[in-house]
């Protein structure tokens, strides 16, 4: 008998009540978020129960959500249930200016490298991780680099025109009339778009 | 369906059945030959490099086709490649080098016996290529010194043989106190090597 995303919800919410929220299902995946102090206990409950049985860590993600203060960092968890063939996605949220989260290296052995890698890139300090350090990055990198404050490009490089790769510079690509002074559109061909 | 070829359907025929190598200028008479030292290392040299292939990428990938019997490159006298940098006279760097590989790279030239090349294939090895970003080292030539570049990504076969063959000019026509001079030893110092 397959298991529902009904049945999944009703059982979580018959444990945890309301601190299950933001129930949703994107693309038929059940999704749902809890507060960061009872991660490892969603998580145990959904490894233990009998009728649950989500014993297999997909993937274990951060996200940095700059624009909702006081829940930067999210951690996201996919789990997969490899007898029903069914996956959930469980996130919870957490301050940046105090990302700890607790680790769950005890309950899915695949976290470990999983969470040292959300830690290398945006700083999730998980706490009870026997072995938190950079994984994929450089050791004496000290920043995270895929936070949104942080540049994609490497910043010794001296030689990219900001104006070929649409970062500032003019308008017209440099183009301009004999005499240095910039090219206008007149007002006549302003809304031509040219083939 | 494909297009019909349109370059290099003549067939050529060999000129003899063995091509060998030209025989450096001198004077030869009765039983001797005489020749400059450097012209004659310089032959044995070019003709029997080993490369050592730092295969990382899709350069790689390349790399193996150029080994392969279509765009051999045994023929230039490279059939022996080894993996151990003691053994081998050319690195070839081919690939994304991250800024993690930096230091195993220098390692790597390191540990290679004077006079040794490098020659850097594709993109990636020569400027960071395609990847402008925080974990890709921007060319190798930050890390170790480079002879020859091949631009592309990737390369084709044709053009890491070429980058091959300019190897070989620079190997036939190095002068033999070369790695001993002044510039050399200036080269490696600002690469940090002693």
């Amino acid at each position: 008998m397959a298991l529902s995303n009904d049945q999944i919800k009703h059982r979580l919410t018959e444990k945890f009540g309301d601190q299950i929220t933001n129930v949703e299902e994107p693309y038929g995946m059940l999704t749902f978020e809890a507060p960061k102090e009872i991660n490892l206990k969603v998580l145990q409950f959904l490894f233990d129960d009998e009728e649950l049985k989500f014993r297999f860590l997909t993937d274990l993600a951060a996200v940095h959500y700059p624009a909702y203060k006081g829940k930067e960092l999210a951690v996201v968890y996919h789990l997969h249930n490899l007898i029903d063939n069914c996956r959930i996605r469980f996130k919870v949220f957490t301050d940046i200016s105090k990302p700890d989260v607790f680790s769950a290296v005890n309950i899915f052995l695949a976290a470990n490298w999983l969470e040292r890698e959300a830690y290398d890139f945006y700083g999730v300090n998980f706490v009870g991780h026997p072995n938190l350090i950079r994984i994929q990055n450089v050791d004496e990198m000290d920043y995270f680099p895929q936070r949104k404050e942080f540049p994609l490009e490497d910043q010794t490089r001296i030689d990219k025109d900001d104006e070929m790769f649409g970062r500032g510079g003019s308008f017209d690509f440099g183009n301009r009339q004999e005499d240095g002074s910039p090219r206008q559109i007149s007002e006549a061909d302003k809304d031509q778009t040219w083939q | 369906m494909a297009r019909p070829v349109s370059y290099n359907i003549k067939e050529k025929p060999l000129e003899k059945d063995i091509s060998v190598v030209e025989m450096p200028e001198g004077y030869q008479g009765e039983g001797f030959f005489a020749s400059k030292l450097s012209d004659v290392v310089g032959l044995a040299r070019k003709n029997s490099i080993w490369p050592l292939p730092f295969a990382t990428s899709c350069c790689g990938i390349e790399f193996m086709a150029t080994m392969a019997s279509h765009y051999d490159l045994a023929r230039f006298g490279s059939e022996r490649v080894g993996f151990s940098p003691r053994q081998c006279d050319l690195l070839m760097v081919m690939g994304t080098i991250a800024k993690k590989m930096a230091p195993v790279l220098r390692q790597v030239y390191l540990q290679m016996a004077e006079p040794r090349w490098v020659i850097a294939v594709g993109a990636c090895a020569c400027s960071g290529g395609i990847f402008d970003t925080y974990s890709v080292l921007q060319g190798i030539d930050q890390v170790v010194p480079v002879d020859v570049y091949v631009p592309g990504c990737p390369p084709r076969p044709e053009a890491i043989l070429d980058g091959f063959i300019k190897i070989q000019d620079l190997v036939g026509k190095e002068e033999l106190r070369r790695r001993n001079s002044e510039h050399y030893k200036k080269l490696l110092e600002s690469y940090g090597i002693q």
